[in-house]
């Protein structure tokens, strides 16, 4: 690549945009949370499909506009006569209420109704998997910095785990303030994300290293410089081919792929900033030179 | 970087083809050997079902059993007591203090011990025995509940696999999950709705005697069919244990569905004796707290088999002799979790999945050959192998392939050109100062390699760590994250190396390097 961008001039103000992000993000998810499907909070949620075209949306609402069934949620559905239908019972009280609920929509309707996708989960089993959806995150987090630290130094894994824990907290807070519903394939988003990430980071950690030690003079910042542009187009080239495969997914690959799709993308497109933004301005701010490479013996 | 021995060249296309042939097994026409890509319940249609035992009645019953036993014991060792209490979890009985010590010597006896089972599994006692004052405190000691979970899990498995064999669903999984959940999938299930029902129905059948009067040993009880509150004798004649058989048959009067039972030869001994004894009044059928039926003891009944009816439907007379046949569950079972996919969605997900995969595929493809020219060409034909190696891999592990699963493809579509990047990159780089070509790829694909495998493990750790906590789906996108990693590797490194390798040593004169 020729063509030099200097970016570490752009440091100081990617790091203020990237702090303020990350504190609007964590108050949206402070004060508006995020938004749990039926995974983690627990619930019904009925995906049917309707033949009869003349059925809208607000038909099935009053339909189900019933005390027993108490908080009722539906929504369009991608084509033309499917429906999401989220109810916040759940089986687990009544072993029939999914047949009862079953009776209530086709009778209601008054059409064949195809029910397409059927999810109930109890509150125990939702508030477990939570539990474990956060730990799997926290482990991948972990792990990525225990495997940084061995690969490099100190400095580099927490300049990566800064970078980390920068994506996915804007990834969520994006998802909270776009109230998009986070399930179980959220989290394999997230931990997907948090690999992606990493793995721009270690390309560009990698070329800093190597110049390190190739060039003593030059100071920290100007070296992350010189390492970020001349990754810098296996960088782009890379996004763009995974963003292909993304957008393909997002736009083809159905309903159910959506949600996962998009936090991928906004992964990608974060985790690519964080790793040229993020990640190596920390290398500066902690001082790592030539000498912190060389008093190691582990290179 | 750029020799390779005929050996290596050898094995590497061994693998590949091994790989493209176990990938063709998936197809129709070829059945050389029987391994296959599961497709997941997501993919297929079907129901997932998590169901959690709850031991809390069964920990109440068998304390209940215990009552005789220990009052007889008492009794025998003439240990005076009063206020003899049951609760939900354990006994309370007022016994003086200076006779509290011999209780205790009894109670934790090995040998013969008519009350307290020791569990030699754990080297302890079954139950637990306190003192408080002049009260003593008898409950299930933590092993106890353990090993009474445990026996109860196991059975309520046994059991529902017979039901579930019995429904005749194709290829069911029932696992055990925890200490308490028992997971259910059945692939292909039109109607879950019915299954579900007979998983959560107890079954616990009893006969008892109608009582004509309300006293201490009986109980309020509802007729099903006409709503009319019975009192129940709480004494069991004979239960769904001493059954043998139940079948659904028409009953030839009225032609109207019943359920013939055969007794065992204690059960038929038991119910000729409580026929014989009470001819005229009324046999209640108790079903889970309900009664079916409360006939009229006509004549006696020896033959050890009769018959239930209760004004069924040909189907509930069908699931009633299929419960009764598989046996009662030890405890009540709740769902916690339940996730069914009609095959419709199932067929459109795998429609959608493929297509945005080809799609996805071509659009990569396109991109590496404008960019790269005749390595974007080598690069695509790696790109197309790790495919086929993916899809051979899932094979030879038969692995579950999910609508994640095939996000997860399409993923590894995008960031397998990563490694191909990476190299070509770094040779551009080398090239800028190396005369040699030779030597600027060797040394591109040698200085690269470092960083491709340091890329490559962190998404492995992600895909690791997601296939541990991950559940159904999202096991199916962790499973092709992490194998289309290992055949990105092997790809780039082996595969698209090697033909590189072919160019580069056949053209000297550098047609093609215009990376």
């Amino acid at each position: 690549m020729n063509n030099k961008i200097n970016f570490s001039k752009f440091f100081k103000t990617a790091n203020i945009f990237s702090v303020l992000a990350v504190v609007i993000s964590v108050l949206f998810l402070f004060f508006k949370g995020l938004n749990y499907g039926v995974d983690f909070k627990g619930g019904t949620l009925l995906e049917i499909r309707i033949d009869n075209n003349n059925i809208q949306i607000q038909d099935i609402r009053s339909s189900l506009n019933i005390p027993e069934l108490g908080d009722v949620n539906v929504k369009e559905f991608g084509v033309e006569g499917d429906f999401l239908i989220k109810f916040e019972k759940n089986a687990n009280e009544n072993k029939e209420f999914i047949a009862e609920l079953k009776k209530i929509i086709s009778k209601k309707i008054g059409s064949a109704v195809n029910f397409r996708r059927v999810e109930s989960v109890g509150p125990k089993v939702s508030s477990e998997l939570l539990k474990q959806g956060l730990t799997a995150i926290g482990l991948a987090l972990g792990a990525m910095l225990f495997y940084i630290w061995i690969r490099f130094e100190w400095q580099f894994s927490l300049g990566a785990i800064v970078a980390l824990i920068h994506d996915v907290i804007i990834t969520l807070g994006i998802f909270s303030v776009l109230s998009f519903e986070v399930n179980l394939s959220i989290v394999a988003a997230v931990l997907t994300i948090v690999g992606y990430s990493m793995n721009d980071t270690v390309v560009i950690f990698d070329r800093i290293r190597e110049n390190l030690l190739k060039y003593s003079k030059i100071k920290t910042n100007e070296i992350a410089d010189i390492s970020v542009n001349e990754t810098l187009s296996r960088t782009i080239i890379t996004s763009l081919t995974t963003l292909l495969a993304l957008f393909s997914i997002f736009i083809l690959g159905g309903e159910i792929l959506k949600g996962f799709s998009f936090a991928m993308i906004l992964g990608v497109v974060i985790g690519t900033y964080s790793s040229i933004f993020v990640a190596s301005p920390v290398l500066n701010y902690f001082k790592v030179t030539q000498k912190t490479l060389l008093k190691d013996d582990d290179i | 970087m750029l020799s390779f021995t005929k050996f290596k060249v050898i094995s590497i296309y061994l693998i590949l083809i091994s790989t493209i042939f176990f990938a063709s097994l998936n197809t129709k026409n070829i059945n050389i050997i029987d391994k296959n890509i599961n497709l997941g319940l997501d993919l297929q249609g079907g129901s997932y079902i998590l169901l959690e035992i709850d031991t809390k009645p069964l920990v109440n019953q068998k304390l209940q059993s215990k009552v005789i036993p220990i009052k007889k014991l008492l009794n025998e060792s003439e240990i005076n007591f009063k206020d003899f209490v049951i609760s939900s979890d354990n006994i309370s009985i007022v016994i003086e203090k200076k006779q509290q010590n011999k209780l205790k010597n009894i109670f934790f006896k090995q040998q013969n011990n008519t009350v307290n089972n020791f569990i030699p599994e754990y080297n302890k006692f079954e139950l637990d025995l306190k003192f408080i004052q002049n009260k003593a405190f008898i409950q299930f000691s933590n092993f106890g509940l353990v090993s009474l979970n445990n026996a109860a899990l196991k059975q309520s498995i046994e059991i529902i696999r017979r039901r579930i064999d019995d429904v005749g669903t194709k290829e069911p999984t029932i696992l055990q999950r925890g200490d308490k959940r028992i997971l259910v999938e059945l692939p292909g299930i039109d109607n879950p709705e019915r299954v579900k029902e007979l998983l959560g129905k107890t079954a616990q059948l009893t006969f008892r005697l109608v009582s004509k009067d309300d006293d201490f040993g009986s109980e309020k009880l509802i007729l099903s069919e006409t709503n009319e509150e019975l009192t129940v004798n709480k004494r069991v004649v004979i239960s769904g244990d001493n059954l043998v058989d139940a079948q659904p048959q028409f009953d030839n009067q009225s032609n109207q569905p019943i359920v013939r039972f055969t007794l065992d030869r204690l059960g038929a001994q038991k119910f000729g004796k409580i026929t014989t004894e009470n001819v005229g009044r009324r046999l209640a059928i108790v079903l889970d707290n309900f009664v079916i039926s409360a006939p009229q003891i006509r004549e006696p009944i020896t033959g050890g088999s009769g018959t239930i009816s209760g004004g069924f439907s040909f189907q509930e007379s069908t699931d009633l002799a299929l419960l009764l046949r598989s046996g009662a569950l030890p405890a009540p079972i709740n769902i916690v979790e339940e996730r069914t996919v009609g095959p419709d969605l199932g067929k459109d997900s795998i429609d959608a999945g493929v297509f945005s995969l080809m799609v996805g595929f071509v659009l990569v493809i396109i991109f590496m050959f404008i960019k790269y020219r005749i390595f974007g060409l080598v690069s695509n034909i790696s790109l197309i192998a790790n495919l086929f190696m993916m899809v051979g891999i899932l094979t030879i592990l038969e692995a579950t392939l999910t609508l994640p699963g095939i996000a997860g493809i399409i993923l590894t579509v995008g960031m397998a050109v990563d490694s191909n990047v990476l190299i070509y990159e770094r040779i551009k780089e080398e090239l800028k100062t190396e005369k040699s070509i030779i030597h600027a790829f060797d040394t591109g694909y040698n200085k690269a390699k470092i960083t491709v495998i340091d890329a490559n493990v962190t998404t492995l750790i992600a895909a690791v760590i997601l296939f541990i906590f991950g559940s159904g789906p999202v096991k199916g996108f962790a499973v092709t994250l992490g194998i289309g990693i290992v055949t990105t590797l092997f790809s780039a490194y082996f595969i698209a190396r090697h033909l590189t390798s072919i160019i580069v040593l056949n053209d000297k004169n550098g047609k093609y390097f215009k990376l």
